[in-house]
């Protein structure tokens, strides 16, 4: 097992926040549009450097997603940021016909996704927004891992064109990959090479699976971890090659069970080798108020139930 | 570009002719409204705004044109087509397959003169301001424009955005709304009222003009009013009385031709009115 190691943990919306301003840097098109949540996507180092190119919306996301599409009319490449629910649910018309169905060059930058919001509750929780983004014609969704990768993630998006759904969130998580790596938009990274059974995770919960691959090591289990960071375009090569191998897949995600990462990879299997695959994804229900481990573990996404899901998954291929 | 008025009346014909034929031609679309907002859209693109017909998205050094209310799309693209923006023949293919004149305006097919796709009501005006916003950032100093139907005034994204443009001084930025009073479900009075129109705007920090939307020498004067207004920290917003169905008897002034087609018979009778009131210039 490859072995992955941090001395620091940090939220991944700080990583957004630093790749903002560092593609604001290298692209004098790059603006932001906020609505009323400045601190909560990290955003102050931006307006500092570039207050001109900062637009304060107030608490109205209809107006910031139709006034970042207009913004593209001109060449300006709009970074959209509020919390995830807001940034998707509530837009959703708005992001489909002012945005996709355009064409136009938005990215819609989107904090306290999932549970892990923690407090707040399900009404500040989304865990259906990578599923509505993807279902968008056009739309990329993108995932990141940690605070390294959100950072180049962001920077990434700036320099592709059409519109993105970018998914961070609130809570500190180890950082562990990179900080210059290159962020290929579409292309899965390899975390560990495996035998047994294929894990593929997106979001904070690779560093789970890296968790879960070392106690399924301890096992004598060889557990292949594949980061699919970006869930749309999904890199169906590197899922074939690995469960070729392998013959069972988890998949993992915080997400509803119905229509996220999993839902790509089950479709990625039915089509080509279907081989068992597991779920580790909320069932289907709504979050609840708590702080993110305890939601991690009452919702069945830490890396034991990954290392259970993984057995049933290697029990399953028989 | 710039025309007189009676030759801005006859290419409003020729246009209110083009909307009867394309509704008729897929017995499907909204005459009413487009036969109402002919005048401000011909005087736009006729008289009023800088563009080209070779059109690049962009649109840096134009004026743009924002169709928030999508239904009234068959006026649009004949404007579009007589403005040279596409062959006139195209307009035959309105709403049928394989066309580029969708149902509501598109950029998914690439039609040439469409900037955002609309039908969607009460997105028009933030797309408008992100694009006043953009120009603003590039130093381009020429306008945009929107248009609106009144009771798309009843979607609450539009007041959302009419908050915003006083705020951040938008004060490139003209919106016209035709007032009609009616809507799919009846006389807008009487569906979900809109109030005071003038005071509304008002409070939220507009400059308010009242026009005859139908009276093109009042149009033309009315807008160029507007573009004095421009420049002084201020959005401005005309509020444009039209006649639903404008020119065609049958039509005029009733809820029941937002989005109905007219059989053969009707067509000959609405075609021939047109001649006969608007004069075939």
């Amino acid at each position: 097992m490859t072995k992955y190691t941090y001395t620091e943990k940090k939220d991944t919306r700080s990583g957004f926040g630093a790749g903002l301003l560092e593609a604001g840097k290298r692209n004098p098109k790059v603006v932001a549009l906020c609505a009323d949540l400045i601190g909560s996507l990290k955003m102050q180092d931006f307006i500092n450097a570039f207050p001109e190119r900062f637009v304060q919306v107030g608490i109205a996301e209809a107006n910031m997603i139709g006034i970042a599409a207009g913004m593209t009319i001109g060449g300006h490449i709009p970074f959209t940021g509020t919390f995830a629910n807001f940034s998707t649910g509530r837009v959703y018309d708005q992001i489909r016909q002012s945005v996709a169905y355009s064409d136009k060059n938005v990215k819609i930058c989107a904090s306290h996704a999932g549970l892990t919001l923690g407090e707040d509750g399900a009404t500040h929780q989304i865990l259906e927004d990578i599923g509505m983004m993807k279902m968008l014609p056009g739309m990329t969704v993108i995932n990141p891992c940690d605070f390294n990768q959100t950072k180049a993630a962001t920077i990434a998006i700036a320099e592709h064109h059409g519109p993105v759904y970018l998914r961070f969130g609130r809570p500190v998580v180890p950082i562990f990959t990179a900080p210059d790596q290159v962020f290929e938009i579409g292309k899965a990274w390899m975390v560990n090479e495996g035998t047994d059974v294929t894990i593929i995770a997106t979001g904070h919960l690779v560093w789970e699976a890296i968790q879960a691959g070392e106690q399924l090591e301890a096992m004598g289990i060889s557990a292949e971890i594949i980061n699919i960071h970006t869930i749309k375009p999904l890199d169906e090569e590197a899922i074939l090659k690995s469960v070729a191998k392998t013959k069972c897949v988890v998949t993992a995600e915080e997400h509803n069970r119905l229509g996220g990462l999993g839902d790509s990879v089950a479709q990625v299997l039915v089509k080509n080798t279907p081989y068992p695959q597991e779920y580790i994804a909320v069932n289907d229900s709504f979050g609840e108020s708590g702080i993110p481990e305890q939601l991690m573990a009452k919702y069945g996404l830490d890396a034991k139930h990954i290392v259970d899901a993984a057995q049933k998954a290697i029990q399953r291929k028989g | 570009m710039t025309k007189n008025i009676q030759e801005l009346q006859g290419i409003a014909s020729q246009v209110r002719r083009d909307i009867l034929r394309m509704v008729h031609g897929c017995q499907s679309g909204h005459p009413g409204g487009s036969l109402g907002c002919t005048d401000y859209i011909v005087a736009l693109y006729f008289a009023i705004m800088k563009h080209d017909p070779s059109f690049n998205m962009d649109g840096i050094g134009e004026d743009l044109f924002f169709l928030s209310n999508g239904h009234i799309s068959p006026v649009f693209y004949s404007v579009l087509a007589h403005a040279g923006y596409f062959d006139k023949a195209e307009l035959k293919t309105f709403r049928k397959l394989d066309s580029r004149l969708q149902g509501h305006p598109t950029t998914h097919e690439h039609l040439p003169g469409v900037r955002v796709a609309s039908g969607s009501l009460g997105q028009g005006l933030s797309v408008g301001i992100g694009a006043a916003l953009s120009k603003k950032l590039n130093g381009d100093d020429r306008l945009v424009f929107t248009l609106h139907g009144d009771g798309e005034l009843q979607e609450g994204q539009i007041w959302e955005a009419a908050m915003f443009a006083p705020h951040h001084k938008v004060d490139n930025l003209i919106v016209a709304i035709d007032v009609n009073g009616q809507q799919i479900d009846g006389p807008t009075n009487l569906v979900m009222s809109l109030g005071d129109l003038p005071a509304k705007w008002a409070a939220f920090g507009w400059e308010v003009l009242q026009i005859k939307g139908n009276d093109m020498a009042q149009v033309v004067e009315g807008i160029e009013k507007a573009i004095s207004m421009t420049g002084h920290g201020k959005p401005v917003v005309i509020l444009m009385q039209t006649d639903m169905g404008f020119g065609v008897d049958f039509m005029m002034g009733s809820h029941k031709w937002h989005g109905v087609a007219p059989n053969d018979a009707q067509l000959e009778q609405a075609l021939g009115q047109l001649e006969e009131t608007l004069g075939d210039y």
